[in-house]
């Protein structure tokens, strides 16, 4: 890899150097540095690398800059002069010196993870970028009316973002209201200080705003009226809004909303069909409607929706059907393209089947959880809704291995299928060679599979992104090695609990350059040797859970630390790792989610010292009997970096527990 | 008769001028001297101020001779009305001319009347006078001390000849030498009392209208009082030395000094309410301001529904705004009670505008600012500007500076430049997507990124162990 990468970079240089840089524009150049990039996002460091030219070119070139941690924040300012997206989701903590040097070119800038600023920061970034038109203040708890203020002084927003925001008030909501008249879209999540009074005024002087997210706000019928009657609005979503009942729902009964597109009600727990009824009335050109969680779906509820002709999604998770409910969605609703009924109570084998065979445009069907269908509707739904290109029916246990053959032979667009718990075997999976389109296949839990039918998968579909094989205890080295070498885009591969894999499952993998994402949780056979190659194969891994790998060590670590500088999370719980492998793997500096749990080589001092080095760090999970043992000002000063300590206190458990995979709790309930 | 009439006028003005210029501070408990300022207050042949008149039997003689004399006049008056009476219209609103004229003597007559007989009171010193009264018009005027009360006063008279004195609003000639007096006197009169009671019985405002007691016009009796009657201080008048008072029960403590009869259960207890006045009609008022909704003119004509909801109306629609409030020196009342209770949120009035208007409730500044453009909610100024500034106190106050160098190196074994270096000429570091997370391996920085090979620039993001808490109250000093 090594060599691959100075020959990258040998030949870049040969290629431009005949032809100067400076002669070629700009535009072509950038067009040229957008393909480098999708195709390999490692490529334009190469180039930067290649000479000035290159290096100014590329400086010039970058749009988007996401910093790791805000200290570096004015060099890279310097280096990327137009840059004209912040995202500062890395950094945890953000002081307000930070946010007074930005460029005023700045028309994005996104804080929602950051904390250490406040309204003097705000109104520093109001002053020095005035034309900045996107902004996220998402889990700003520290930011109260002041910063809100402040906020008011773009007055070019178009979109804003103040979720849980708990601090902001109507104050706030009107200074921001009344200052950015320009604002398409808002969200208020969780801002729980902002009432109706607010959002009436919000409503009255911010007439362009087609998107609002008022979940979990005391909105009640006093301002639910002027949100309705908003002229752009098209995407509303009240999730959690206690203060709408059927009441509200009812007083909009004279009003229209020609605009609004998407309405999500889901969890709002005073909704009653009664009140569904009423509102859909209001919202002739509905195209998404999510009432999840929110109430018994009735016959004629379902009927009122005739009226919303254009309707092409309805969420229904976790609703209770009365009678003839679900087969009502069949008659009434036929133009919809998405269902989702997963968690649903009263889903039957004779309504769905009726539902689904009027539904023959379905793409995409979500019955999770839906425990008391059987073959009877999978064969339906395999026979009426060819075209699903997603099917989700994890735990749907009563179905047979051999109706599951069906959905390979009849859904051949399928690029999402979840049969996780399942009775799925080799020839369900060889059912599905016809689907070559399959992007995630989440077949966890399926304990007849085996290497067999992964060389099915293996070899037809190319396309695979993300695969979850967990608790598959049959199958072997030998699968895992037919889906590395078939599925060369793999992304992200679950593998926790099959305990047969060695190493050898890993070297394959290490050819998969696109993984990000490892889960080989309770594989006690990979030993160091199998992850170094992960790391020096994986250049882009930012996941990876190796907990109760007892095998892997400190030598595993040093090759992470080296090779593996995307990592963002990593599970080290229970493995053999002592202080020296995580002192090393801290000098990640992305790294930001660390599980440091049962590590019998961990000393205090070595825990202090890598949390002090590793700058980045968001939330560490650590044993509770840590927490007595580090001295208190340390753990205060790398909590006041931005780090969330959660303390675990489960007990040590006995590794050979995880050899028999028969007393195993099930983790997908 | 008019003659009288301005007589009168002129003599009790200048009564209550030398009443309350002379001792007026005494005045207030003026209980042992009740009869110092008593005067005549009858015709030119007794226009001379006597200071004992009251044990003068002349005096006393000539008075009761001017009061059969006026009885007598009085009963004329109304035989005149009982003749006419049939052909009266019994509305208000059509009151003809002649009978306003009759009406004006009729005051006239009983001013003089109640003037006379108070004068004498003293004299008699005779309780029996105020239980058992003359007969005929006599108890109206007895009803001024016996009640106490102005206001049941007027009422008592307009129910008594409710087909002929339909309409109060000629009473104002009644007590307009008492104002005028006041007013002469430059008296600052205390209203807190007045006010305070105002304030309790509510707003004049809407009150017709918004308890739903909306009557038909004809439905009730419509009184209208009179300007100077509205403004009067005082509503109850002993009816021995004339004093003024805004509460019966005041007036029935001061009649304790008059003597050992005034101070009888039966003579301090609230004089009950007329059994009869359930069976009487309802009574509303007009604001005798031409033009305004509350006249009885006005084409939307609104009633008023009690006399006190006419005072506070007429002084806050048609009056000066004489009271201003000591804490913020802009806003002005009509009304006492208003001020008091204005002033007991002034200053705290939280919600403000940009626009410097401030108001004591959400709903008002939002109103408000969904009313005018540009305007926008504005917050107090004194509140804490940055909350960041506690919580990286947090973090400042432990010196990470003395972060202990030793301990950190001797922890990166594994990261000195030597060992870095030969991981880069392999080339197998310094790859990562984000170009800027290369720059720190271990705790010791090389350089940022890639950039210092080629620009020689200086490595502006060298950083140490140090926590960016560091780096924070750098920058805060420097700002300092």
């Amino acid at each position: 890899m090594a060599a691959a990468s100075a020959a990258h970079r040998h030949s870049k240089r040969c290629r431009l150097s005949p032809v100067p840089l400076d002669s070629l524009a700009d535009e072509l150049l950038f067009l040229v540095l957008d393909r480098v990039a999708a195709a390999d996002p490692r490529a334009l460091k190469s180039f930067a690398l290649a000479s000035r030219a290159c290096h100014a070119a590329e400086s010039r070139h970058r749009r988007v800059l996401r910093p790791l941690r805000a200290d570096l924040l004015p060099a890279a300012l310097a280096r990327y002069p137009s840059v004209s997206r912040l995202d500062l989701s890395l950094c945890a903590r953000v002081p307000d010196a930070a946010l007074a040097a930005v460029p005023s070119s700045l028309r994005a800038v996104d804080l929602s993870r950051s904390s250490g600023f406040g309204a003097a920061g705000i109104a520093a970034l109001a002053r020095t970028c005035p034309g900045l038109a996107d902004l996220d203040l998402s889990n700003g708890v520290h930011l109260g009316d002041a910063a809100a203020a402040e906020v008011a002084r773009m007055r070019k927003l178009q979109r804003l973002s103040l979720s849980r925001c708990k601090q902001v008030t109507d104050m706030g909501l009107g200074c921001v209201a009344v200052g950015c008249t320009d604002l398409r879209d808002l969200s208020l999540k969780w801002c729980i200080g902002i009432t109706d009074l607010g959002l009436n005024l919000l409503a009255l002087k911010c007439t362009k705003l087609t998107t609002l997210d008022l979940s979990y706000t005391m909105i009640t019928k006093e301002s639910l009226l002027s949100i309705i009657k908003l002229t752009n609005l098209q995407v509303l979503t009240l999730v959690g809004c206690i203060g709408i009942d059927d009441d509200a729902l009812s007083s909009l009964e004279k009003e229209y909303s020609k605009s609004l597109q998407v309405l999500d009600m889901s969890h709002c727990q005073n909704v009653t069909d009664v009140g569904v009824s009423s509102i859909v009335k209001s919202i002739p050109n509905l195209l998404e409607l999510n009432l999840s969680y929110c109430c018994p779906v009735t016959p004629s509820m379902v009927r009122s929706l005739q009226k919303v002709s254009k309707l092409q999604t309805l969420k229904l998770e976790g609703c209770k059907f009365m009678a003839d409910g679900l087969k009502a969605i069949g008659s009434s609703c036929v133009s919809i393209r998405e269902l989702s009924l997963s968690k649903s109570a009263g889903v039957t084998d004779t309504e769905l089947s009726f539902a689904v065979s009027k539904l023959k445009n379905l793409l995409k069907l979500d019955i999770t959880c839906c425990r008391n269908i059987t073959d009877v509707s999978v064969v339906s739904i395999t026979r009426s809704c060819t075209s699903l290109i997603s099917l989700r029916m994890e735990s749907c246990s009563h179905v047979s291995s051999g109706a599951l053959q069906l959905i390979g032979k009849h859904c051949s667009q399928l690029e999402e299928l979840d049969l996780t718990d399942s009775d799925l075997d080799g020839e369900g999976l060889k059912a599905l060679t016809g689907c070559t389109n399959l992007s995630s296949l989440k077949i966890g839990i399926c304990l007849r599979i085996s290497d067999e039918g992964l060389t099915h998968i293996g070899k037809s579909c190319p396309k695979l992104r993300d695969i979850d094989l967990y608790r598959c205890g049959s199958i072997s080295d030998d699968g895992v090695i037919q889906i590395a070498q078939g599925c060369p885009m793999l992304e992200s591969i679950n593998l926790s609990y099959c305990t047969e894999l060695t190493d050898r499952s890993l070297m394959s993998l290490s050819k998969c350059t696109k993984l990000n994402t490892l889960e080989i949780r309770g594989c006690p056979r990979i030993s160091s040797a199998g992850l170094s190659e992960i790391a020096m194969g994986c250049r882009l891994l930012s996941k990876l859970d190796i907990k109760k790998c007892c095998e892997i060590n400190d030598v595993g670590m040093l090759y992470l630390s080296q090779f593996s500088h995307a990592l963002r999370q990593i599970n080290l719980s229970y493995c053999s790792v002592t202080d020296i492998g995580l002192l090393s793997l801290s000098s990640i500096c992305g790294l930001q989610n660390m599980t440091i749990v049962h590590l019998a080589g961990i000393t205090p001092n070595g825990l202090i010292a890598a949390l002090m080095v590793c700058g980045g760090l968001t939330k560490v999970k650590l044993h509770e009997a840590f927490k007595a043992m580090m001295p208190l000002h340390m753990l205060k000063n790398v909590e006041a970096r931005g780090c969330m300590f959660q303390w675990i206190n489960k007990p040590f458990k006995v590794l050979y527990i995880f050899f028999q995979p028969a007393c195993l709790p099930l983790r997908y309930v | 008769m008019d003659r009288g009439q301005n007589h009168i006028h002129g003599q009790s003005a200048a009564n209550l001028c030398y009443q309350f210029g002379s001792d007026n501070p005494l005045l207030g408990m003026g209980i042992q001297q009740p009869f110092v300022p008593f005067t005549s207050p009858f015709g030119a042949s007794s226009s001379t101020n006597i200071p004992h008149m009251d044990w003068n039997p002349a005096t006393m003689l000539d008075n009761l001779t001017f009061i059969e004399d006026k009885i007598r006049q009085v009963k004329d008056v109304i035989r005149t009305m009982v003749d006419n009476g049939g052909q009266l219209p019994c509305r208000q609103g059509d009151l003809t001319q002649q009978q306003q004229v009759v009406n004006a003597d009729l005051t006239c007559l009983i001013v003089q009347l109640i003037s006379t007989a108070g004068s004498l009171l003293p004299s008699l010193k005779n309780s029996s006078f105020l239980s058992h009264p003359p007969a005929g018009h006599m108890d109206t005027v007895n009803h001024v001390g016996s009640s106490s009360s102005f206001i049941p006063n007027v009422t008592t008279i307009s129910e008594e000849n409710k087909e002929d004195m339909c309409s109060p609003e000629d009473y104002e000639e009644l007590f307009k030498g008492f104002t005028d007096g006041a007013m002469e006197g430059g008296i600052e009169i205390d209203n807190v009392f007045v006010e305070e009671q105002d304030a309790k019985d509510g707003d004049e405002g809407g009150d017709a209208s918004m308890d739903g007691e909306n009557l038909p016009p004809g439905s009730y009796e419509l009184l209208q009082l009179e300007k100077d009657e509205i403004l009067a201080p005082h509503t109850h008048f002993c009816s021995i030395c004339g004093k003024g008072f805004k509460r019966d029960a005041n007036l029935r403590m001061h009649m304790r000094g008059h003597g050992d009869e005034y101070k009888s259960p039966a003579a301090l207890a609230k004089p009950p309410r007329d059994a009869s006045a359930e069976h009487e009609l309802v009574k509303r008022y007009s604001c005798p301001f031409v033009g305004c909704k509350r006249n009885k003119l006005h084409k939307n004509f609104q009633p008023l529904k009690t006399i006190l909801c006419v005072k506070n109306h007429y002084k806050r629609s048609h009056c000066e705004k004489s009271y201003t409030c000591s804490r913020c020196h802009t806003k002005k009342f009509s009304v006492m009670a208003d001020l008091k209770t204005h002033e007991k949120h002034c200053g705290r009035d939280k919600w403000l505008c940009s626009c410097g208007t401030s108001f004591s409730r959400k709903d008002k500044l939002f109103a408000h600012v969904a009313l005018f453009q540009g305007h926008t909610p504005a917050l107090p100024a004194d509140e804490p500007k940055n909350s960041s500034d506690q919580i990286s106190r947090v973090g400042s106050h432990q010196e990470p500076a003395k972060f202990p160098s030793s301990m950190s190196s001797s922890f990166m074994w594994g990261t000195s430049s030597s060992d870095d270096r030969g991981l880069d000429i392999k080339g197998l570091a310094g790859c990562s997507e984000d170009i800027l997370s290369t720059g720190n391996f271990g705790s010791f920085n090389f350089s940022f990124g890639p950039a210092d090979g080629f620009t020689g620039e200086p490595s502006g993001s060298t950083f140490s162990v140090l926590p960016p808490e560091h780096f924070q109250s750098a920058q805060k000093k420097g700002k300092n």
